[in-house]
C-alpha cells in the first residue's frame, strides 16, 4: 500500500517535471523569429529567476507549514515578506538611499537576512510557543500584522524625502519582468547552501510534521528542528521578496496543489512537487500574459485573485485543518 | 444620569478642542487678527475655502464610519467586521474604478451611487459566504472579509493596470483629505445624514444583533432592518471613498473602544461612538500633518498604522479573556 503511494507519487512528480520542462522549452523559443543570440540569455535570466522565486517560495511555505502544524499558514500570509520590506525601508530610512546604494549588496542583503531570522524567530515565539492558541486567531493575527507591516513600511516611506521614496519604489516593485540581474547568481549561491542543510534535515522534517508530542517521542529535537526551518524559511523569503517584491497568496495555492497530488507525508515528494508547480505555474502564466494578452496585466495580481479565492475555499472547507 | 451626560460633554469638548488644533495646522499661516482687523488679509478667505472644509470633513467621515462600523457588527453579529474587513470598502473602490473607465464624466453624486451600489453588493456577497462556514468561529469572519477585500482589490488593480489607471486609482484611494477644499466634501454630509438615519433606527439594530429569533420575537421585520443596515452602510462607505479614499480600521476601533465600557446598547453607545470615531481621525489626521510639516502623511496611512496595532491589541486581549 505504502510503496504503491509512493511509486504513483512518483509519477506524479515525473509528470510534473516533464510539464516544467516543456514550459521551459516553450518559454524559451516561442515567438523567438530566430533572433536566439539576444533571445536565449534574456529569457534564460528570466526562467533563471522564476525558477529561484518558485522554488524558495514553495519550499518556504511547506516547510513554515510543516513547523506549525497547519496547511493554511505559510510565510507570506503571516506578512514575512511585508517584514522583509518593511526591514528594507527601515535601512534605508536610517542610512539615506546614498548610503544604502554604497554599500555591497551582498553585505546588506547578509544584513537583512540576519535581521529576518531574528524578528521571525520572535514572531514564532511570541504567536506558537504558548501553544493551544485556536488556528484562527493565528492567522487573524498574521494577516493583521501583515497589514500592520505595510502600513509601517509605507507610513516610513512617506516620511523619507520624495527623492528616497521614489528609490524604494524602484527597489520593491520589480516585476517578475526586471529582475535584479546581480542579485541573481549570489541568490542562487545563497539558496543553494541553505537547501543543503535542509536536505541533511529531511527526515526530521518527516517526523516533525506528525505533530510536537509524537516527534519529541521518536527522539526529534523539536525545538532544534523548528528553528532550523524558521531560519531556512527567512532566508528564502528574504531572496524572492528581494528579487521580485511580495506574492502573499502563491506558497498557500502551490502547497495546498502539492499536498493535493501527492499522497504522501514526505517531504522529499512533497518540496520537488511544490517546486515544480511553482515553477509551471510562474512560467505558463508569464507565456500566457506576454504570447497571448500582450503584457495587458501583471502576473503577480493574477495569482493574488486565484490565492485569496483558494484562501477563502479552504477556510469553508474544513477549518481545523 | 447627570454623571453620564456630564461626560458626554466632556467628550464634545475634547472633540470641539482637536478641530480647532486642525484648524490652525496647514502649510500656509494663518494670522487669526486678520480675522477682526477687517484688514483685507486672507485668513478668512484661508479658512472658508480650506481649513473649515478639511476639520469638517474629517468629522463628517469619522464619524460616519465609526456608525457605519457598529452597524454593521450588529448585522454580522461580529465585533471585527466593518467596512475595510468586509469586502465593503475594496468593493466601492471598484465601483470607482468602473466609473472612471466607463462613464468619466458622470457628476460626483452619481459617482457615489454607483459606487454605493458596489459596496451593496460586495457586502452582500460577504454575507452570503458567512452563511456557508461551517463552525463559524468569531475569528473566521473577519478573516473572510480581509481576503475577499483582497480578491476585489486584485480584480481592482487587474483592471487599473490593464487601462494604464494604476498611478491615478492609487492617488484616489489613499485616503487623504489635503485636497479637500470647498465645493469638495459636501458628499460627506450624505453619509453623515444616513448616520443620523442609523441612530435613529438605533434600537432595531441592537434587536438584530442579539439575533435574528429575538428580533422576530419582539416584533422587527428582520430581513428588512438588515437590508436598510447594509444600504445605509454602503452609502456611507461609498461616499467616504468618493471623497477621500479608503480610511480603514475605524469603523472596527471606535466601536470596540466604546464597548469595552458602555457595552452593546447603540441608542445609548452610538453618540460615544461617533465622537470616538471623529476624534481618532481627527488626531490621525493631525499628526500627519504635523510629522513632516510642511508635507502630509495621508490620514488612510496614518489610521493604517494606529488600526492595524489597536487591532492586534484587541485580539490578543480577546484571547485572554477567554482564557
Amino acid at each position: 500500500m505504502a510503496s504503491s503511494a509512493i511509486r504513483s507519487s512518483r509519477h506524479t512528480l515525473f509528470g510534473l517535471f516533464a510539464g516544467a520542462m516543456l514550459c521551459v522549452a516553450l518559454f524559451l523559443t516561442v515567438g523567438a523569429n530566430g533572433q536566439w543570440d539576444f533571445v536565449l540569455p534574456f529569457r534564460g535570466t528570466k526562467i533563471l529567476t522564476m525558477v529561484l522565486v518558485g522554488y524558495s517560495v514553495a519550499v518556504s511555505a511547506v516547510l513554515f507549514q510543516t513547523a506549525t502544524g497547519n496547511r493554511i499558514l505559510t510565510p507570506g500570509i503571516m506578512g514575512f515578506d511585508s517584514l522583509f520590506i518593511l526591514l528594507q525601508t527601515l535601512i534605508v530610512f536610517s542610512i539615506g538611499a546614498q548610503g544604502y546604494t554604497g554599500i555591497d549588496p551582498r553585505v546588506l542583503f547578509a544584513g537583512q537576512a540576519v535581521l529576518m531570522i531574528g524578528f521571525s524567530a520572535l514572531l514564532y515565539r511570541l504567536l506558537f510557543h504558548s501553544g493551544g492558541r485556536s488556528l484562527h486567531l493565528l492567522v487573524l493575527t498574521g494577516v493583521v500584522l501583515g497589514i500592520l507591516f505595510r502600513s509601517l513600511s509605507e507610513f516610513a516611506g512617506r516620511v523619507i524625502s520624495p527623492n528616497e521614496y521614489l528609490f524604494l519604489q524602484d527597489r520593491f516593485f520589480a516585476s517578475f519582468n526586471n529582475p535584479d540581474t546581480q542579485l541573481l547568481a549570489f541568490s542562487y549561491g545563497v539558496v543553494g547552501a541553505v537547501s543543503l542543510l535542509a536536505w541533511r534535515m529531511l527526515p526530521a522534517f518527516d517526523v516533525l510534521g506528525l505533530g510536537r508530542e509524537r516527534a519529541i517521542s521518536l527522539g526529534v529535537d523539536h525545538r532544534r528542528t523548528v528553528g532550523a526551518i524558521l531560519a531556512i524559511t527567512a532566508v528564502l523569503v528574504s531572496i524572492s521578496t528581494a528579487l521580485v517584491g511580495p506574492v502573499t497568496f502563491f506558497g498557500l495555492l502551490v502547497s495546498n496543489l502539492a499536498y493535493w497530488l501527492i499522497r504522501s507525508h514526505r517531504h522529499v515528494l512533497i518540496l520537488p512537487a511544490a517546486t515544480l508547480l511553482a515553477v509551471i505555474a510562474l512560467l505558463a502564466g508569464q507565456l500566457v500574459l506576454e504570447q497571448a494578452l500582450g503584457f495587458g496585466t501583471n502576473l503577480r495580481v493574477v495569482l493574488e485573485f486565484a490565492g485569496g479565492i483558494t484562501f477563502i475555499l479552504l477556510l469553508l472547507r474544513d477549518p481545523r485543518r | 444620569m447627570f454623571e453620564r451626560n456630564g461626560r458626554l460633554v466632556l467628550a464634545w469638548t475634547g472633540v470641539a478642542a482637536l478641530a480647532l488644533v486642525s484648524l490652525t495646522i496647514g502649510a500656509g499661516t494663518l494670522h487669526l487678527e486678520e480675522l477682526f482687523s477687517g484688514s483685507g488679509g486672507n485668513a478668512s478667505a484661508l479658512l472658508r475655502e480650506s481649513r473649515v472644509p478639511r476639520t469638517l470633513a474629517l468629522v463628517l467621515a469619522g464619524s460616519s464610519l465609526a456608525i457605519a462600523g457598529l452597524i454593521m457588527q450588529m448585522i454580522a453579529r461580529n465585533r471585527f467586521v466593518e467596512p475595510a474587513t468586509a469586502g465593503t470598502a475594496e468593493s466601492a473602490a471598484l465601483g470607482v474604478l468602473a466609473v472612471m473607465l466607463l462613464a468619466p464624466g458622470i457628476s460626483v453624486l452619481a459617482r457615489m451611487l454607483v459606487a454605493g451600489g458596489f459596496a451593496l453588493a460586495g457586502t452582500f456577497l460577504f454575507l452570503l459566504i458567512l452563511r456557508r462556514i461551517p463552525h463559524r468561529s468569531a475569528l473566521v469572519v473577519p478573516l473572510v472579509g480581509l481576503m475577499l477585500g483582497g480578491v476585489i482589490d486584485s480584480i481592482t488593480t487587474f483592471f487599473a493596470y490593464r487601462y494604464d489607471l494604476l498611478q491615478s486609482i492609487s492617488t484616489w484611494m489613499a485616503g487623504d483629505f489635503s485636497g479637500v477644499i470647498a465645493g469638495r466634501y459636501e458628499l460627506l454630509w450624505i453619509g453623515f445624514a444616513l448616520a443620523l438615519a442609523g441612530y435613529l433606527a438605533a434600537d432595531r439594530f441592537t434587536a438584530i444583533g442579539i439575533g435574528e429569533t429575538f428580533a422576530v420575537n419582539v416584533g422587527i421585520n428582520y430581513n428588512r432592518v438588515v437590508a436598510i443596515g447594509l444600504l445605509i452602510v454602503s452609502l456611507i462607505t461609498a461616499s467616504v471613498v468618493v471623497t477621500v479614499g479608503l480610511i480603514p480600521f475605524v469603523g472596527l476601533i471606535a466601536p470596540n473602544l466604546v464597548a469595552m465600557r458602555m457595552g452593546d446598547n447603540a441608542r445609548r453607545s452610538l453618540p460615544w461612538v461617533a465622537l470616538t470615531g471623529a476624534a481618532l481621525i481627527l488626531l490621525c489626521d493631525i499628526a500627519g500633518r504635523v510629522v513632516r510639516y510642511p508635507y502630509e502623511i495621508p490620514v488612510g496611512t496614518v489610521v493604517g498604522v494606529v488600526g492595524g496595532a489597536v487591532f492586534l491589541a484587541l485580539l490578543l486581549r480577546r484571547e485572554r479573556q477567554v482564557g
